[in-house]
Order: C-alpha cells, then structure tokens, then sequence
C-alpha cells in the first residue's frame, strides 16, 4: 500500500523527491503554525521528521458513512498525497488498498505484528455491540473484535469523526445497533478525538502530523480533542459575532437579516457550545463553512449531538417537551396541567383557612357569651 | 442517548422548576383569595363604588413616597425601582431571554443590544449590592430581615451573577455558564411561590384592598 518501504526516514523520502532543506523547514513552520504551535515548533519539527522513520497507519472503518475517510482524502495542507507518499506508511486502509479478502486481512496481520506497539490507529464509525456485533463484521470478525485486537499493539489511536469519537448518529436515541464510541471498548490506549461530521480534512491530517512529527500527544481538551483545533468555540470566532452582540438575528432564511448576514442564533446555531475549527481553518482548503453559508452550526463535534433537539430552535430557549422542542401547545397543556394543581391546592388550602376562620369566630363568640352577664 | 448537565438544566429541571413556580403560584393566591373576608358590619363611611376606586387607585399613589418623607425614604424606594426596572429590562430585552420567553408564549419582540444589556446589568448587580449593604447596616431594616429576605436576595443575585458570567463567558465553558446560569433561574422558580419573591404578584393586590378597607372606614390614603 506505501509508496515505498517504511524502512525509509522522511528526510530521506523527501531527499528523494528533490525537496530542499529550506523548502521542508518552511513547510513545517507552515504546518506548526496552522495548528497553532510556538513558532520555535517548526524547527523542531524539521529536525524530528527528518531523522523519523516515517510511522506505520491502520486505518479502520467500522460503522460509518465514509463521510470522514472522503473528508481526509480532500486535505489542502497537508495533502493526502503528501502524507501517505512522504510522512507516513498507510499500511491498512479497506476503502483505498487494492488488495481485497484473505490478502487484505493478512496485510492487516502483518503490519499489526511487525510494528506492534508503534503503528498509529485510525479508527472511523462507532462500533455496534448489539445482536453479538453482527451489524458490523469483516472476514467474519465483528468490529469491536477487530478494534480490540488492533488496539493492542497501537502507539496511538486516532478516533476519526464523531462516530468513532462520541457514537455519532448511529448511538443516538434509540441506538438500535448498540453503537458505542471507541473510548467505551478501549481504555488502555491513548485517544485522540478529531469530531465532526465530517471533522474538517486539515484537522485530520494536521493532527495526524502533530503527532509523527512531535511523537508525543498534544494538549487535549476533556473531550480529548487537541486544544489547537477545538480550544475556541465557533461562536468566539465567528465573523456574524458582532451581529449577536448587537443584537441583530435573522428570523428566517430568507429575511432581511438572513441578506444582510446577521447572526443565527435565533435560527438555531449551535456556534455557542460547538468547539471546532470550522469559523477558523474552514473547508475546502478555507473557502467556507456552515455558517458562512447561510445555515447555523448542527454542532456536530460535540458529543450526543443529533439527541440534543432540534437543529433549529434557539439554544436559549425552553426544551422540555416530549416533541424534543417546545410547541405552544405542549407548553398549554404544561401549564394547564400544573396551574390546576396549583388551583386545587390553593382551594384546599382556601377550605382549611375557612375551617379555622370558622372555628377561631365560634371561640370568640364563646368567649364572648362567658364574659356577658 | 446522553444528558448532559445543560441538558438536564434546560430541560428535566426546568420543567420541574417552572411546574412548581407555576402550581406555587396559584396555589399561594388562590389561598389567599378565595379565603372568607370577615364581614364588617360598620356602616361604611363612603359609597362601595367609591372606596373600590380609591383602593385601585391607591396602588399608583402608594407607589411614590409620601412629600412628607421623601427626605428619609426617597433614597431607598429610588434604589428599589432602578433595580426592579434594570432586573426587567435584562429579563425582557435580552436576545438570548426573549428567544427563552418566546419559545414559551409563541411570541417575539425587538430586544436591546448586548453591550447595552451588559451595562444595565452592572448597574443593577452594583444597586443589588446597595441594597444588601442598606439591609445590613440599617438597624431597622437589619431586625426586620430574617431568612427570607437574605435568601431571596441571594437567588435572585446568583441567576444576574451567572447571566454575566455566561454572556461574559467567564470562569466555565460556555456550556457549563449557561447550564449553571439556567439551573439558577430553575432555584430562583422554586424558591419564588414559598418566600417573600412572591411580592411580585401581592403588591399590587394587597395595597389596593388596605386602601380599600381604609376607604371604607373614612381614611382614604
């Protein structure tokens, strides 16, 4: 599946393709600085991925829509050319291998042994635990056995998207497969989450990078997301910002405010508890994102996203009905349900202060009689 | 399918709180009103038609301080309204408060911008504080005070506290401030129909019929 053998260092690959040393030092400051590294991580990071062997990848696809694995083919920088025939040895990818069946498994076998303890995992799709794993198999394994097994001899798994990192749509209510993220089966490997549905291409690959060329794991959030790509939440970073701080919403797609690109809270952005880069690095090698054009965060990089209502109603607003957004109706039959309790229990009460009236007039009429001659 | 704690606050425990507010509420009036009044068998002072009116109009007259003693209360009741008025307009003209309040009666209206909203809540976090120094250092007021009023003080406090924090995403994640922020609005509904937060609905009510039995006994107020 490589491009040539692992045996290889990047500096070496890179030689061989006529690349200079000015050349691959500015690129890696590029890189250290689009993952928002300290400037002096450039150098630091020439010098690591020169002497590097490039690292063997796995790369598995359990329970998915191939959504991630399109999105990771579409990286503007790093490219995914670049990555796999220069920095790393893809040495298992079921969607891109040529090689099929037994062939495919016992390339599997190989890599997992030969480079067992230091092959960096990539895992995509969560993994269904329902009907004894069978809504997930391949060469007749179910998926959780697969990733148990690839697991063991990891350095590092990387969950891609949001299924593999947080269970995604296939673990939202009801869960009809069991579906479980890859931290739920394995506990004894570092993880790195990269969410999102898809997570943006350059935050795959650049963490992927992170991690080759630092050897180390970077700053996680408690998601366990790297910081570098999930630190700020869109809103923060949101160009429609000064909108929400003036006040200024668009109501519907198609009003004034939704012409004149005023903020979409009110349509039901999830930018203010959505942690990722998508108002910073964008898509399509930064030409855009959701919001830019025209549709308000789904806040797909968060956990539970698809169970936490509807797309687009307000996050400030009331979410306790049994339609998962409030409807007025719901909301009458709400309140008229607790203002009758309410009502019985005031009349109750009403009829207990009467008794006492009642009684505390017969006492003093008493008391009364006893005092007249 | 996960609950996560902004979850729990804007939904499980809303829904509790604003059942118990609302069922509290009409609880406690319908205690109140539907209870016997004593008949007063003095022969009234002044026609039923008028002492009825001079009740209602009481609540705006009684609303201001007496010209005799503006000097010794004027300060305290101005304290009171500029807080009530700043306590309202972050309540109804705040975007995020008005998407709360629409989603909930089916209706919207044009709010204040953030910045705007950010300076009348330091203005009245900063009156808050008057008051609660007023209460502590007036011996009069001090005495008066039990429980109740500290209490109802420091819910009421807690929900403009966090509020900022969360507009100001200060501390906490965002997420967090916001849960934080609805699940004190959820104690402060709670707390509202049992303790003296309830002034909100018998002011009006019960200055209007003192001044009416007044009326009636020849002391129009």
């Amino acid at each position: 599946m490589s491009a040539s053998g692992p045996g290889l260092t990047v500096g070496e690959m890179l030689r061989k393709h006529g690349v200079s040393r000015r050349g691959f030092i500015k690129y890696c400051t590029a890189t250290a600085s689009a993952l928002a590294l300290p400037p002096w991580m450039g150098a630091a990071m020439a010098e690591q991925l020169r002497n590097a062997p490039r690292p063997s990848v796995v790369y598995l696809s359990f329970q998915e829509c191939t959504g991630c694995f399109e999105a990771f083919t579409r990286s503007f920088s790093p490219t995914i050319e670049h990555l796999m025939f220069d920095i790393i040895s893809l040495d298992y990818d079921d969607t891109l291998m040529a090689a099929s069946g037994t062939a495919a498994e016992s390339a599997l076998a190989s890599v997992m042994k030969e480079h067992f303890g230091r092959y960096v995992l990539i895992v995509d799709g969560s993994i269904p635990t329902g009907a004894s794993g069978a809504y997930c198999t391949s060469g007749g394994r179910s998926a959780e056995v697969i990733l148990r097994e690839a697991a063991k001899g990891a350095a590092v798994i990387l969950a891609v998207g949001t299924c593999s990192a947080f269970g995604g749509i296939p673990f939202a209510d009801p869960n009809p497969t069991g579906a479980w993220p890859v931290s739920a089966i394995v506990g004894d490997r570092p993880i790195i989450n990269v969410s999102g549905c898809p997570p943006i291409p350059e935050v795959i690959t650049g963490t992927l990078l992170q991690y080759v060329t630092t050897g180390s794991l970077p700053d996680l959030d408690e998601n366990r997301r790297p910081r570098a790509f999930y630190g700020n939440s869109i809103h923060d970073r949101c160009y429609r910002r000064p909108f929400y701080d003036e006040g200024k919403f668009a109501k519907t797609f198609d009003d004034e405010g939704a012409r004149n690109g005023w903020c979409l809270y009110e349509l039901g952005c999830k930018g203010p508890t959505t942690y990722n880069a998508c108002a910073t690095v964008k898509w399509n090698g930064g030409t855009s994102f959701p919001i830019e054009s025209g549709h308000g965060c789904i806040g797909c990089s968060e956990p539970g996203f698809w169970d936490k209502g509807s797309f687009y109603t307000a996050q400030a607003a009331a979410d306790f009905t049994k339609s998962g957004e409030t409807r007025p109706l719901e909301v009458l039959e709400f309140a008229g349900a607790t203002l009758t309790v309410g009502a019985v229990l005031g009349a109750g009460s009403a009829g207990v202060g009467r008794l006492r009236q009642h009684r505390s007039e017969l006492d003093e009429v008493a008391q009364n009689d006893k005092g007249t001659p | 399918m996960t609950l996560d704690l902004l979850g729990f606050a804007r939904g499980p425990a809303l829904k509790a709180a604003l059942a118990i507010f609302c069922a509290g509420v009409v609880w406690r009036i319908a205690a109140f009103a539907l209870l016997r009044i004593r008949r007063d068998l003095n022969r009234p002072r002044t026609s039923m038609l008028k002492y009825m009116s001079m009740g209602v109009l009481a609540i705006g007259t009684r609303s201001w301080p007496h010209p005799q003693f503006v000097k010794r209360t004027g300060a305290g009741e101005a304290l009171g309204y500029s807080y009530h008025l700043g306590l309202f307009a972050i309540l109804l003209l705040f975007g995020p408060h008005i998407e709360f309040l629409g989603s909930l009666f089916g209706f919207t209206w044009p709010g204040l911008p953030s910045g705007v909203i950010t300076g009348i809540s330091a203005v009245t976090l900063t009156l808050f504080l008057g008051v609660l120094y007023r209460r502590v250092t007036s011996r009069v007021i001090r005495m008066l005070s039990n429980f109740d009023d500290y209490f109802s003080w420091f819910v009421t406090m807690l929900v403009m506290v966090t509020g900022m924090a969360t507009t100001a995403h200060l501390g906490a994640r965002y997420e967090t401030l916001l849960a934080l922020h609805i699940l004190s609005v959820d104690l402060l509904l709670v707390w509202f129909p049992f303790g003296k937060l309830m002034h909100a609905f018998y002011i009006f009510p019960s200055r209007a019929i003192n001044s009416a039995i007044l009326a009636r006994k020849g002391a129009p107020s």
